[in-house]
């Protein structure tokens, strides 16, 4: 009789049945954390200078972010604001926007953190940061990647 | 007929395909770290404010080209990699008598002194102390923005250095262990305290001069 055929014996094998639910738990994890670029680059990626005394931007949501680089195409730097590309008076209003956004206690800690191209001209920089000055967004960020300076300089 | 049994569907390859995803997204998400060189920007003064007086020699004055080349103090060219020590004698030079500063302990204000932890070679003609001593990056329009970074980063450079010195000569720890700690701990009054000293100890003055057309 087959049906009362003694039991085998030794130890089960661990079902692994659950496994993929626990890995697929981890991987949609990932995927709802992971945060991609908020804002569409319209300038060409700006490729950051490299810099060793680098401090950490702490505190995303006080950051805010203008984009400095070259348009295909075009000559000059060009600025980008949010998802637009802008002009250097236009800053100011980025700042106000950027104020109007956040409780009236943070408004001395908003960062601007410029991400300027490494070919870009300091005259862009400058004008930005006048811009800046006029509206007293004090602290600012050069945002650069961390290596040796010497990287910056071209041949 | 015997009955056969429905087959189990083998679930074991399933961990794997999930396995491969994960590591697919692990592998391409970049966690944008935002790291860069901080500074804060001067208030805007009035115009008919009047310009403080500064003795010329201290300070001292880089100039960044618009072909990128370096000018220190109107007459030495030189590269990137000599500024930081360059920027590091001037600064610890301790010539003469420094600004009041605020005793550590009492907080009361004590006459002007000198540099009793520069390592300078005190010479007259440059800086008086470090809490005079200024350094004025000067750039064309032109300049490329790799190249200013580069120079800023070398004078932020020059400054962590002789923290760092400091710090390690009176508590045996360098000052980027000390911020890493006290940003560890925020409670820790005592290292807050050694931070605040050793920072008016050498006191980072960059002036970023408005380019010339």
């Amino acid at each position: 009789m087959s049906k009362f055929r003694k039991k085998k014996k030794g130890t089960p094998a661990i079902s692994t049945a659950s496994l993929p639910d626990i890995v697929f738990m981890l991987l949609f994890f990932f995927m709802v954390t992971t945060v991609m670029r908020e804002t569409d680059l319209k300038i060409q990626k700006p490729k950051l200078p490299y810099a060793t005394e680098v401090k950490k931007l702490e505190r995303k949501s006080l950051v805010s972010y203008v984009y400095v680089g070259k348009v295909k195409g075009q000559n000059g730097d060009k600025i980008q604001l949010n998802d637009r590309i802008a002009d250097v008076k236009d800053v100011k209003y980025f700042v106000f926007a950027e104020r109007d956004t956040h409780p009236e206690d943070e408004v001395p800690l908003l960062t601007t953190s410029i991400k300027a191209d490494i070919e870009s001209s300091v005259g862009t920089i400058t004008d930005i940061k006048e811009e800046l000055r006029n509206v007293n967004a004090l602290k600012i960020n050069y945002s650069t990647l961390t290596g040796d300076v010497m990287k910056n300089i071209q041949k | 007929m015997a009955r056969r049994e429905l087959p189990e569907i083998n679930a074991g390859s399933m961990a794997d395909i999930a396995f491969l995803l994960l590591i697919f997204f692990l592998v391409t998400t970049t966690m944008d770290v935002d790291t860069g060189i901080s500074r804060k920007l001067p208030e805007k003064q009035p115009e008919d404010m009047e310009r403080p007086k500064l003795k010329e020699k201290n300070v001292f004055i880089v100039t960044v080209n618009r072909s990128n080349q370096i000018l220190v103090e109107g007459e030495k060219i030189m590269t990137v990699d000599k500024i930081r020590e360059e920027a590091m004698n001037f600064i610890d030079n301790g010539g003469g008598l420094g600004n009041p500063m605020k005793d550590p302990k009492t907080g009361e204000m004590l006459p002007a002194a000198e540099c009793d932890w520069c390592e300078g070679a005190k010479d007259p003609a440059s800086s008086d102390h470090p809490n005079k001593a200024i350094i004025s990056l000067e750039s064309d329009r032109g300049t490329s923005y790799g190249t200013y970074i580069a120079v800023q980063n070398e004078l932020v450079g020059a400054y962590s250095d002789l923290r760092n010195r400091l710090a390690k000569n009176l508590y045996g720890v360098s000052y980027d262990k000390l911020l890493k700690d006290a940003k560890n701990n925020l409670s820790n009054e005592g290292l807050k305290e050694k931070i605040k000293y050793i920072k008016a100890r050498y006191p980072q003055i960059i002036s970023e001069a408005e380019p010339k057309k």
